[in-house]
């Protein structure tokens, strides 16, 4: 791969739970080198751990099975190779998955497990956390942590050649990062170029929070056929320089609003936008339309990376217990009012973090800025923390019971528990986290073409 | 809407904005959408503004950062999703409205 003078990487998921359908279009026509599926949000290990305890094999991205099924054969026919942190807390579980799937398509691979973000073995749980000062195990049980690998994790994987690479916890631009680095050979120590290829992977890794989605405000900002949206690819040149754009025809819209919007998200410094690879400066970034649902972008910066690498540790965090009730017509609000004093009357005490938000009036912003008139329909709702999941229950059978024992017409009553995994971070200095890969092949050739390295199926490398 | 009415005039008469979070820390991005007007939302939005009108959701101090080149300007509330949308009871743990509280907020 070093040598080509452009690189197009598109992103085919932007979330654990994004549309499978965009990808294959992104996959079938958008004739793309890499394809980035991002899955993995703060606290998606964590919830994996949890999960495999009760079922071992149940480690990794609950929809791999799916997006590998419709993808591998394109990325097989179209040529381009894929990187996926859907091994979330089983990467190497996961790359199995891959191989036996592609052996039923018949289709002839190699996979690299990226792993080594697991360090749940190393971390000391009365470390004070970044977000609360208390120790780490301090509001539960530990049941995960996970380092930020960067883009230096992958690398070794590219160069030696994997159609699929599958890992766990990396941070999401260095998915992007690592094969820009490789194709372009960037020096490890070139921090304006490291600085490029992270806003790429900034701009992409949502999918298509770039490309339209997440954006749409009818008669302000308004968006054309977003049941079809169009996820994104970014043409990258050697100098760092890129190009946002999506496979003609598809729904969305690329433009500077769009980029604008997503350059700034979830940013809490844009000067420093600090990854495990680089930290990278924003404010002097440059856009410019450059066609129909095309937008160019360039202008970051960089300074040298971190010391350190951070670290996501989940612990349990008790359950979730929810409820909701429907009023509607006259004097629905005051029904409401009535049904929510009764709830806190029977459960205050046992649940003293209990929550009622009447959904209609000031449910999300905790206030309506005044907008105040009498709502035609209200819908109360109930919630929780429980440490228990019986007590979690009790919301709701509380709810349900106001369908005979609460006020006047009351109806579409909904319940729910749910299992909650709680996020702090620490620290870890990078000595303390070693990256490996493993090499899996369904025969000894891929398709990609790159140039490969020897090795032999399961064979562990450095 | 009242658009171009300046009695009644909200930010999102003159802005666009995004949400997103980190823990329970709410990340706001505002972009006029005429660069003239940049200078006006830098004068109004100053960070004490913002958190009072915000004050039902967040509680922490609220820092701002400008990107002019974007006519941008950024807002890093802390202590405004409940805990964090991993262990908050509120119905939108993330904060993903935040961004239309903020574009509530009167401009005179």
């Amino acid at each position: 791969m070093p040598g080509v003078d452009r690189l197009r990487i598109g992103c085919g998921a932007g979330f654990q739970g994004d549309r499978i359908d965009a990808a294959v279009v992104l996959a079938d026509r958008g004739e793309l080198d890499w394809m980035v599926l991002e899955c993995l949000a703060e606290r998606t290990i964590a919830a994996a751990q949890v999960r495999r305890r009760a079922d071992p094999a149940a480690g990794h991205d609950p929809l791999l099975r799916a997006r590998m099924r419709a993808l591998l054969p394109l990325a097989a026919r179209r040529g381009f190779r894929i990187v996926t942190n859907m091994g979330a807390a089983d990467p190497m579980g996961a790359g199995h998955a891959v191989v036996s799937i592609a052996r039923e398509l018949g289709l002839p691979l190699r996979v690299a497990v990226v792993s080594g973000d697991d360090v749940l073995d190393r971390i000391d749980p009365t470390t004070p956390a970044m977000e609360t000062g208390q120790p780490l195990d301090a509001q539960g049980p530990l049941v995960s942590a996970n380092a930020y690998l960067g883009a230096d994790a992958l690398v070794p994987a590219i160069a030696g050649g994997a159609d699929v690479i599958v890992t766990g916890r990396v941070a999401d631009p260095s998915l992007f990062l690592a094969p820009i680095i490789h194709a372009f050979d960037w020096r490890a120590d070139d921090a304006d170029r490291l600085a490029a290829g992270t806003l790429v992977g900034h701009l992409l890794e949502c999918a298509g929070q770039v490309s339209g989605g997440y954006f749409a405000d009818p008669g302000l900002k308004d968006v054309s056929d977003l049941a079809w949206l169009g996820f994104p690819y970014c043409d990258v040149t050697a100098d760092g320089r890129g190009t946002i754009g999506k496979v003609e025809g598809t729904g969305g819209a690329i433009t500077l609003r769009t980029v604008r919007e997503q350059l700034l998200y979830e940013v809490t410094d844009p000067a420093a936008y600090v990854t495990p690879d680089v930290v990278a400066d924003f404010t002097a970034v440059e856009l410019a339309e450059a066609g129909e649902n095309r937008v160019a972008v360039g202008g970051a910066r960089g300074r040298q990376r971190t010391a350190t690498l951070k670290v996501s540790v989940g612990y349990l965090a008790g359950f979730l217990g929810e409820g909701e009730i429907s009023y509607a017509g006259p004097g629905a609000r005051a029904r409401a009012i009535l049904a929510g004093r009764i709830l806190r009357e029977r459960l205050g005490t046992e649940l003293p973090d209990l929550r009622i938000d009447l959904i209609g009036v000031d449910s999300i912003h905790g206030t309506n800025f005044g907008h105040d008139a009498e709502p035609y329909e209200v819908r109360l709702r109930l919630a929780a923390s429980a440490p228990s999941r019986e007590q979690a229950t009790r919301v709701g059978m509380e709810v349900e019971a106001l369908y005979t024992n609460g006020p006047a017409g009351g109806g579409g009553v909904r319940r729910a528990v749910t299992e909650r995994i709680g996020i702090v971070s620490t620290l870890l200095p990078r000595e303390a986290v070693q990256p490996a890969v493993t090499w899996l092949c369904t025969d000894e050739r891929g398709w990609s073409g790159a140039t490969r390295s020897a090795g032999t199926a399961s064979a562990s490398r450095p | 809407m009242s658009r171009g009415d300046a009695a009644h005039r909200t930010l999102h008469d003159l802005a666009h904005c995004r949400a997103g979070d980190k823990g329970d820390t709410s990340i706001l991005s505002v972009f006029a959408y005429r660069a003239g007007d940049y200078p006006l939302l830098v004068d109004r939005l100053t960070p004490q503004a913002v958190a009072a009108h915000l004050r039902e959701r967040v509680r922490g101090p609220v820092t701002r950062h400008l990107v002019p080149g974007q006519h941008a300007l950024q807002f890093v509330c802390e202590h405004a999703l409940g805990g964090g949308v991993t262990t908050s009871t509120a119905l939108d743990a993330h904060g993903k409205a935040m961004a239309f509280a903020l574009l509530a907020m009167p401009i005179d």
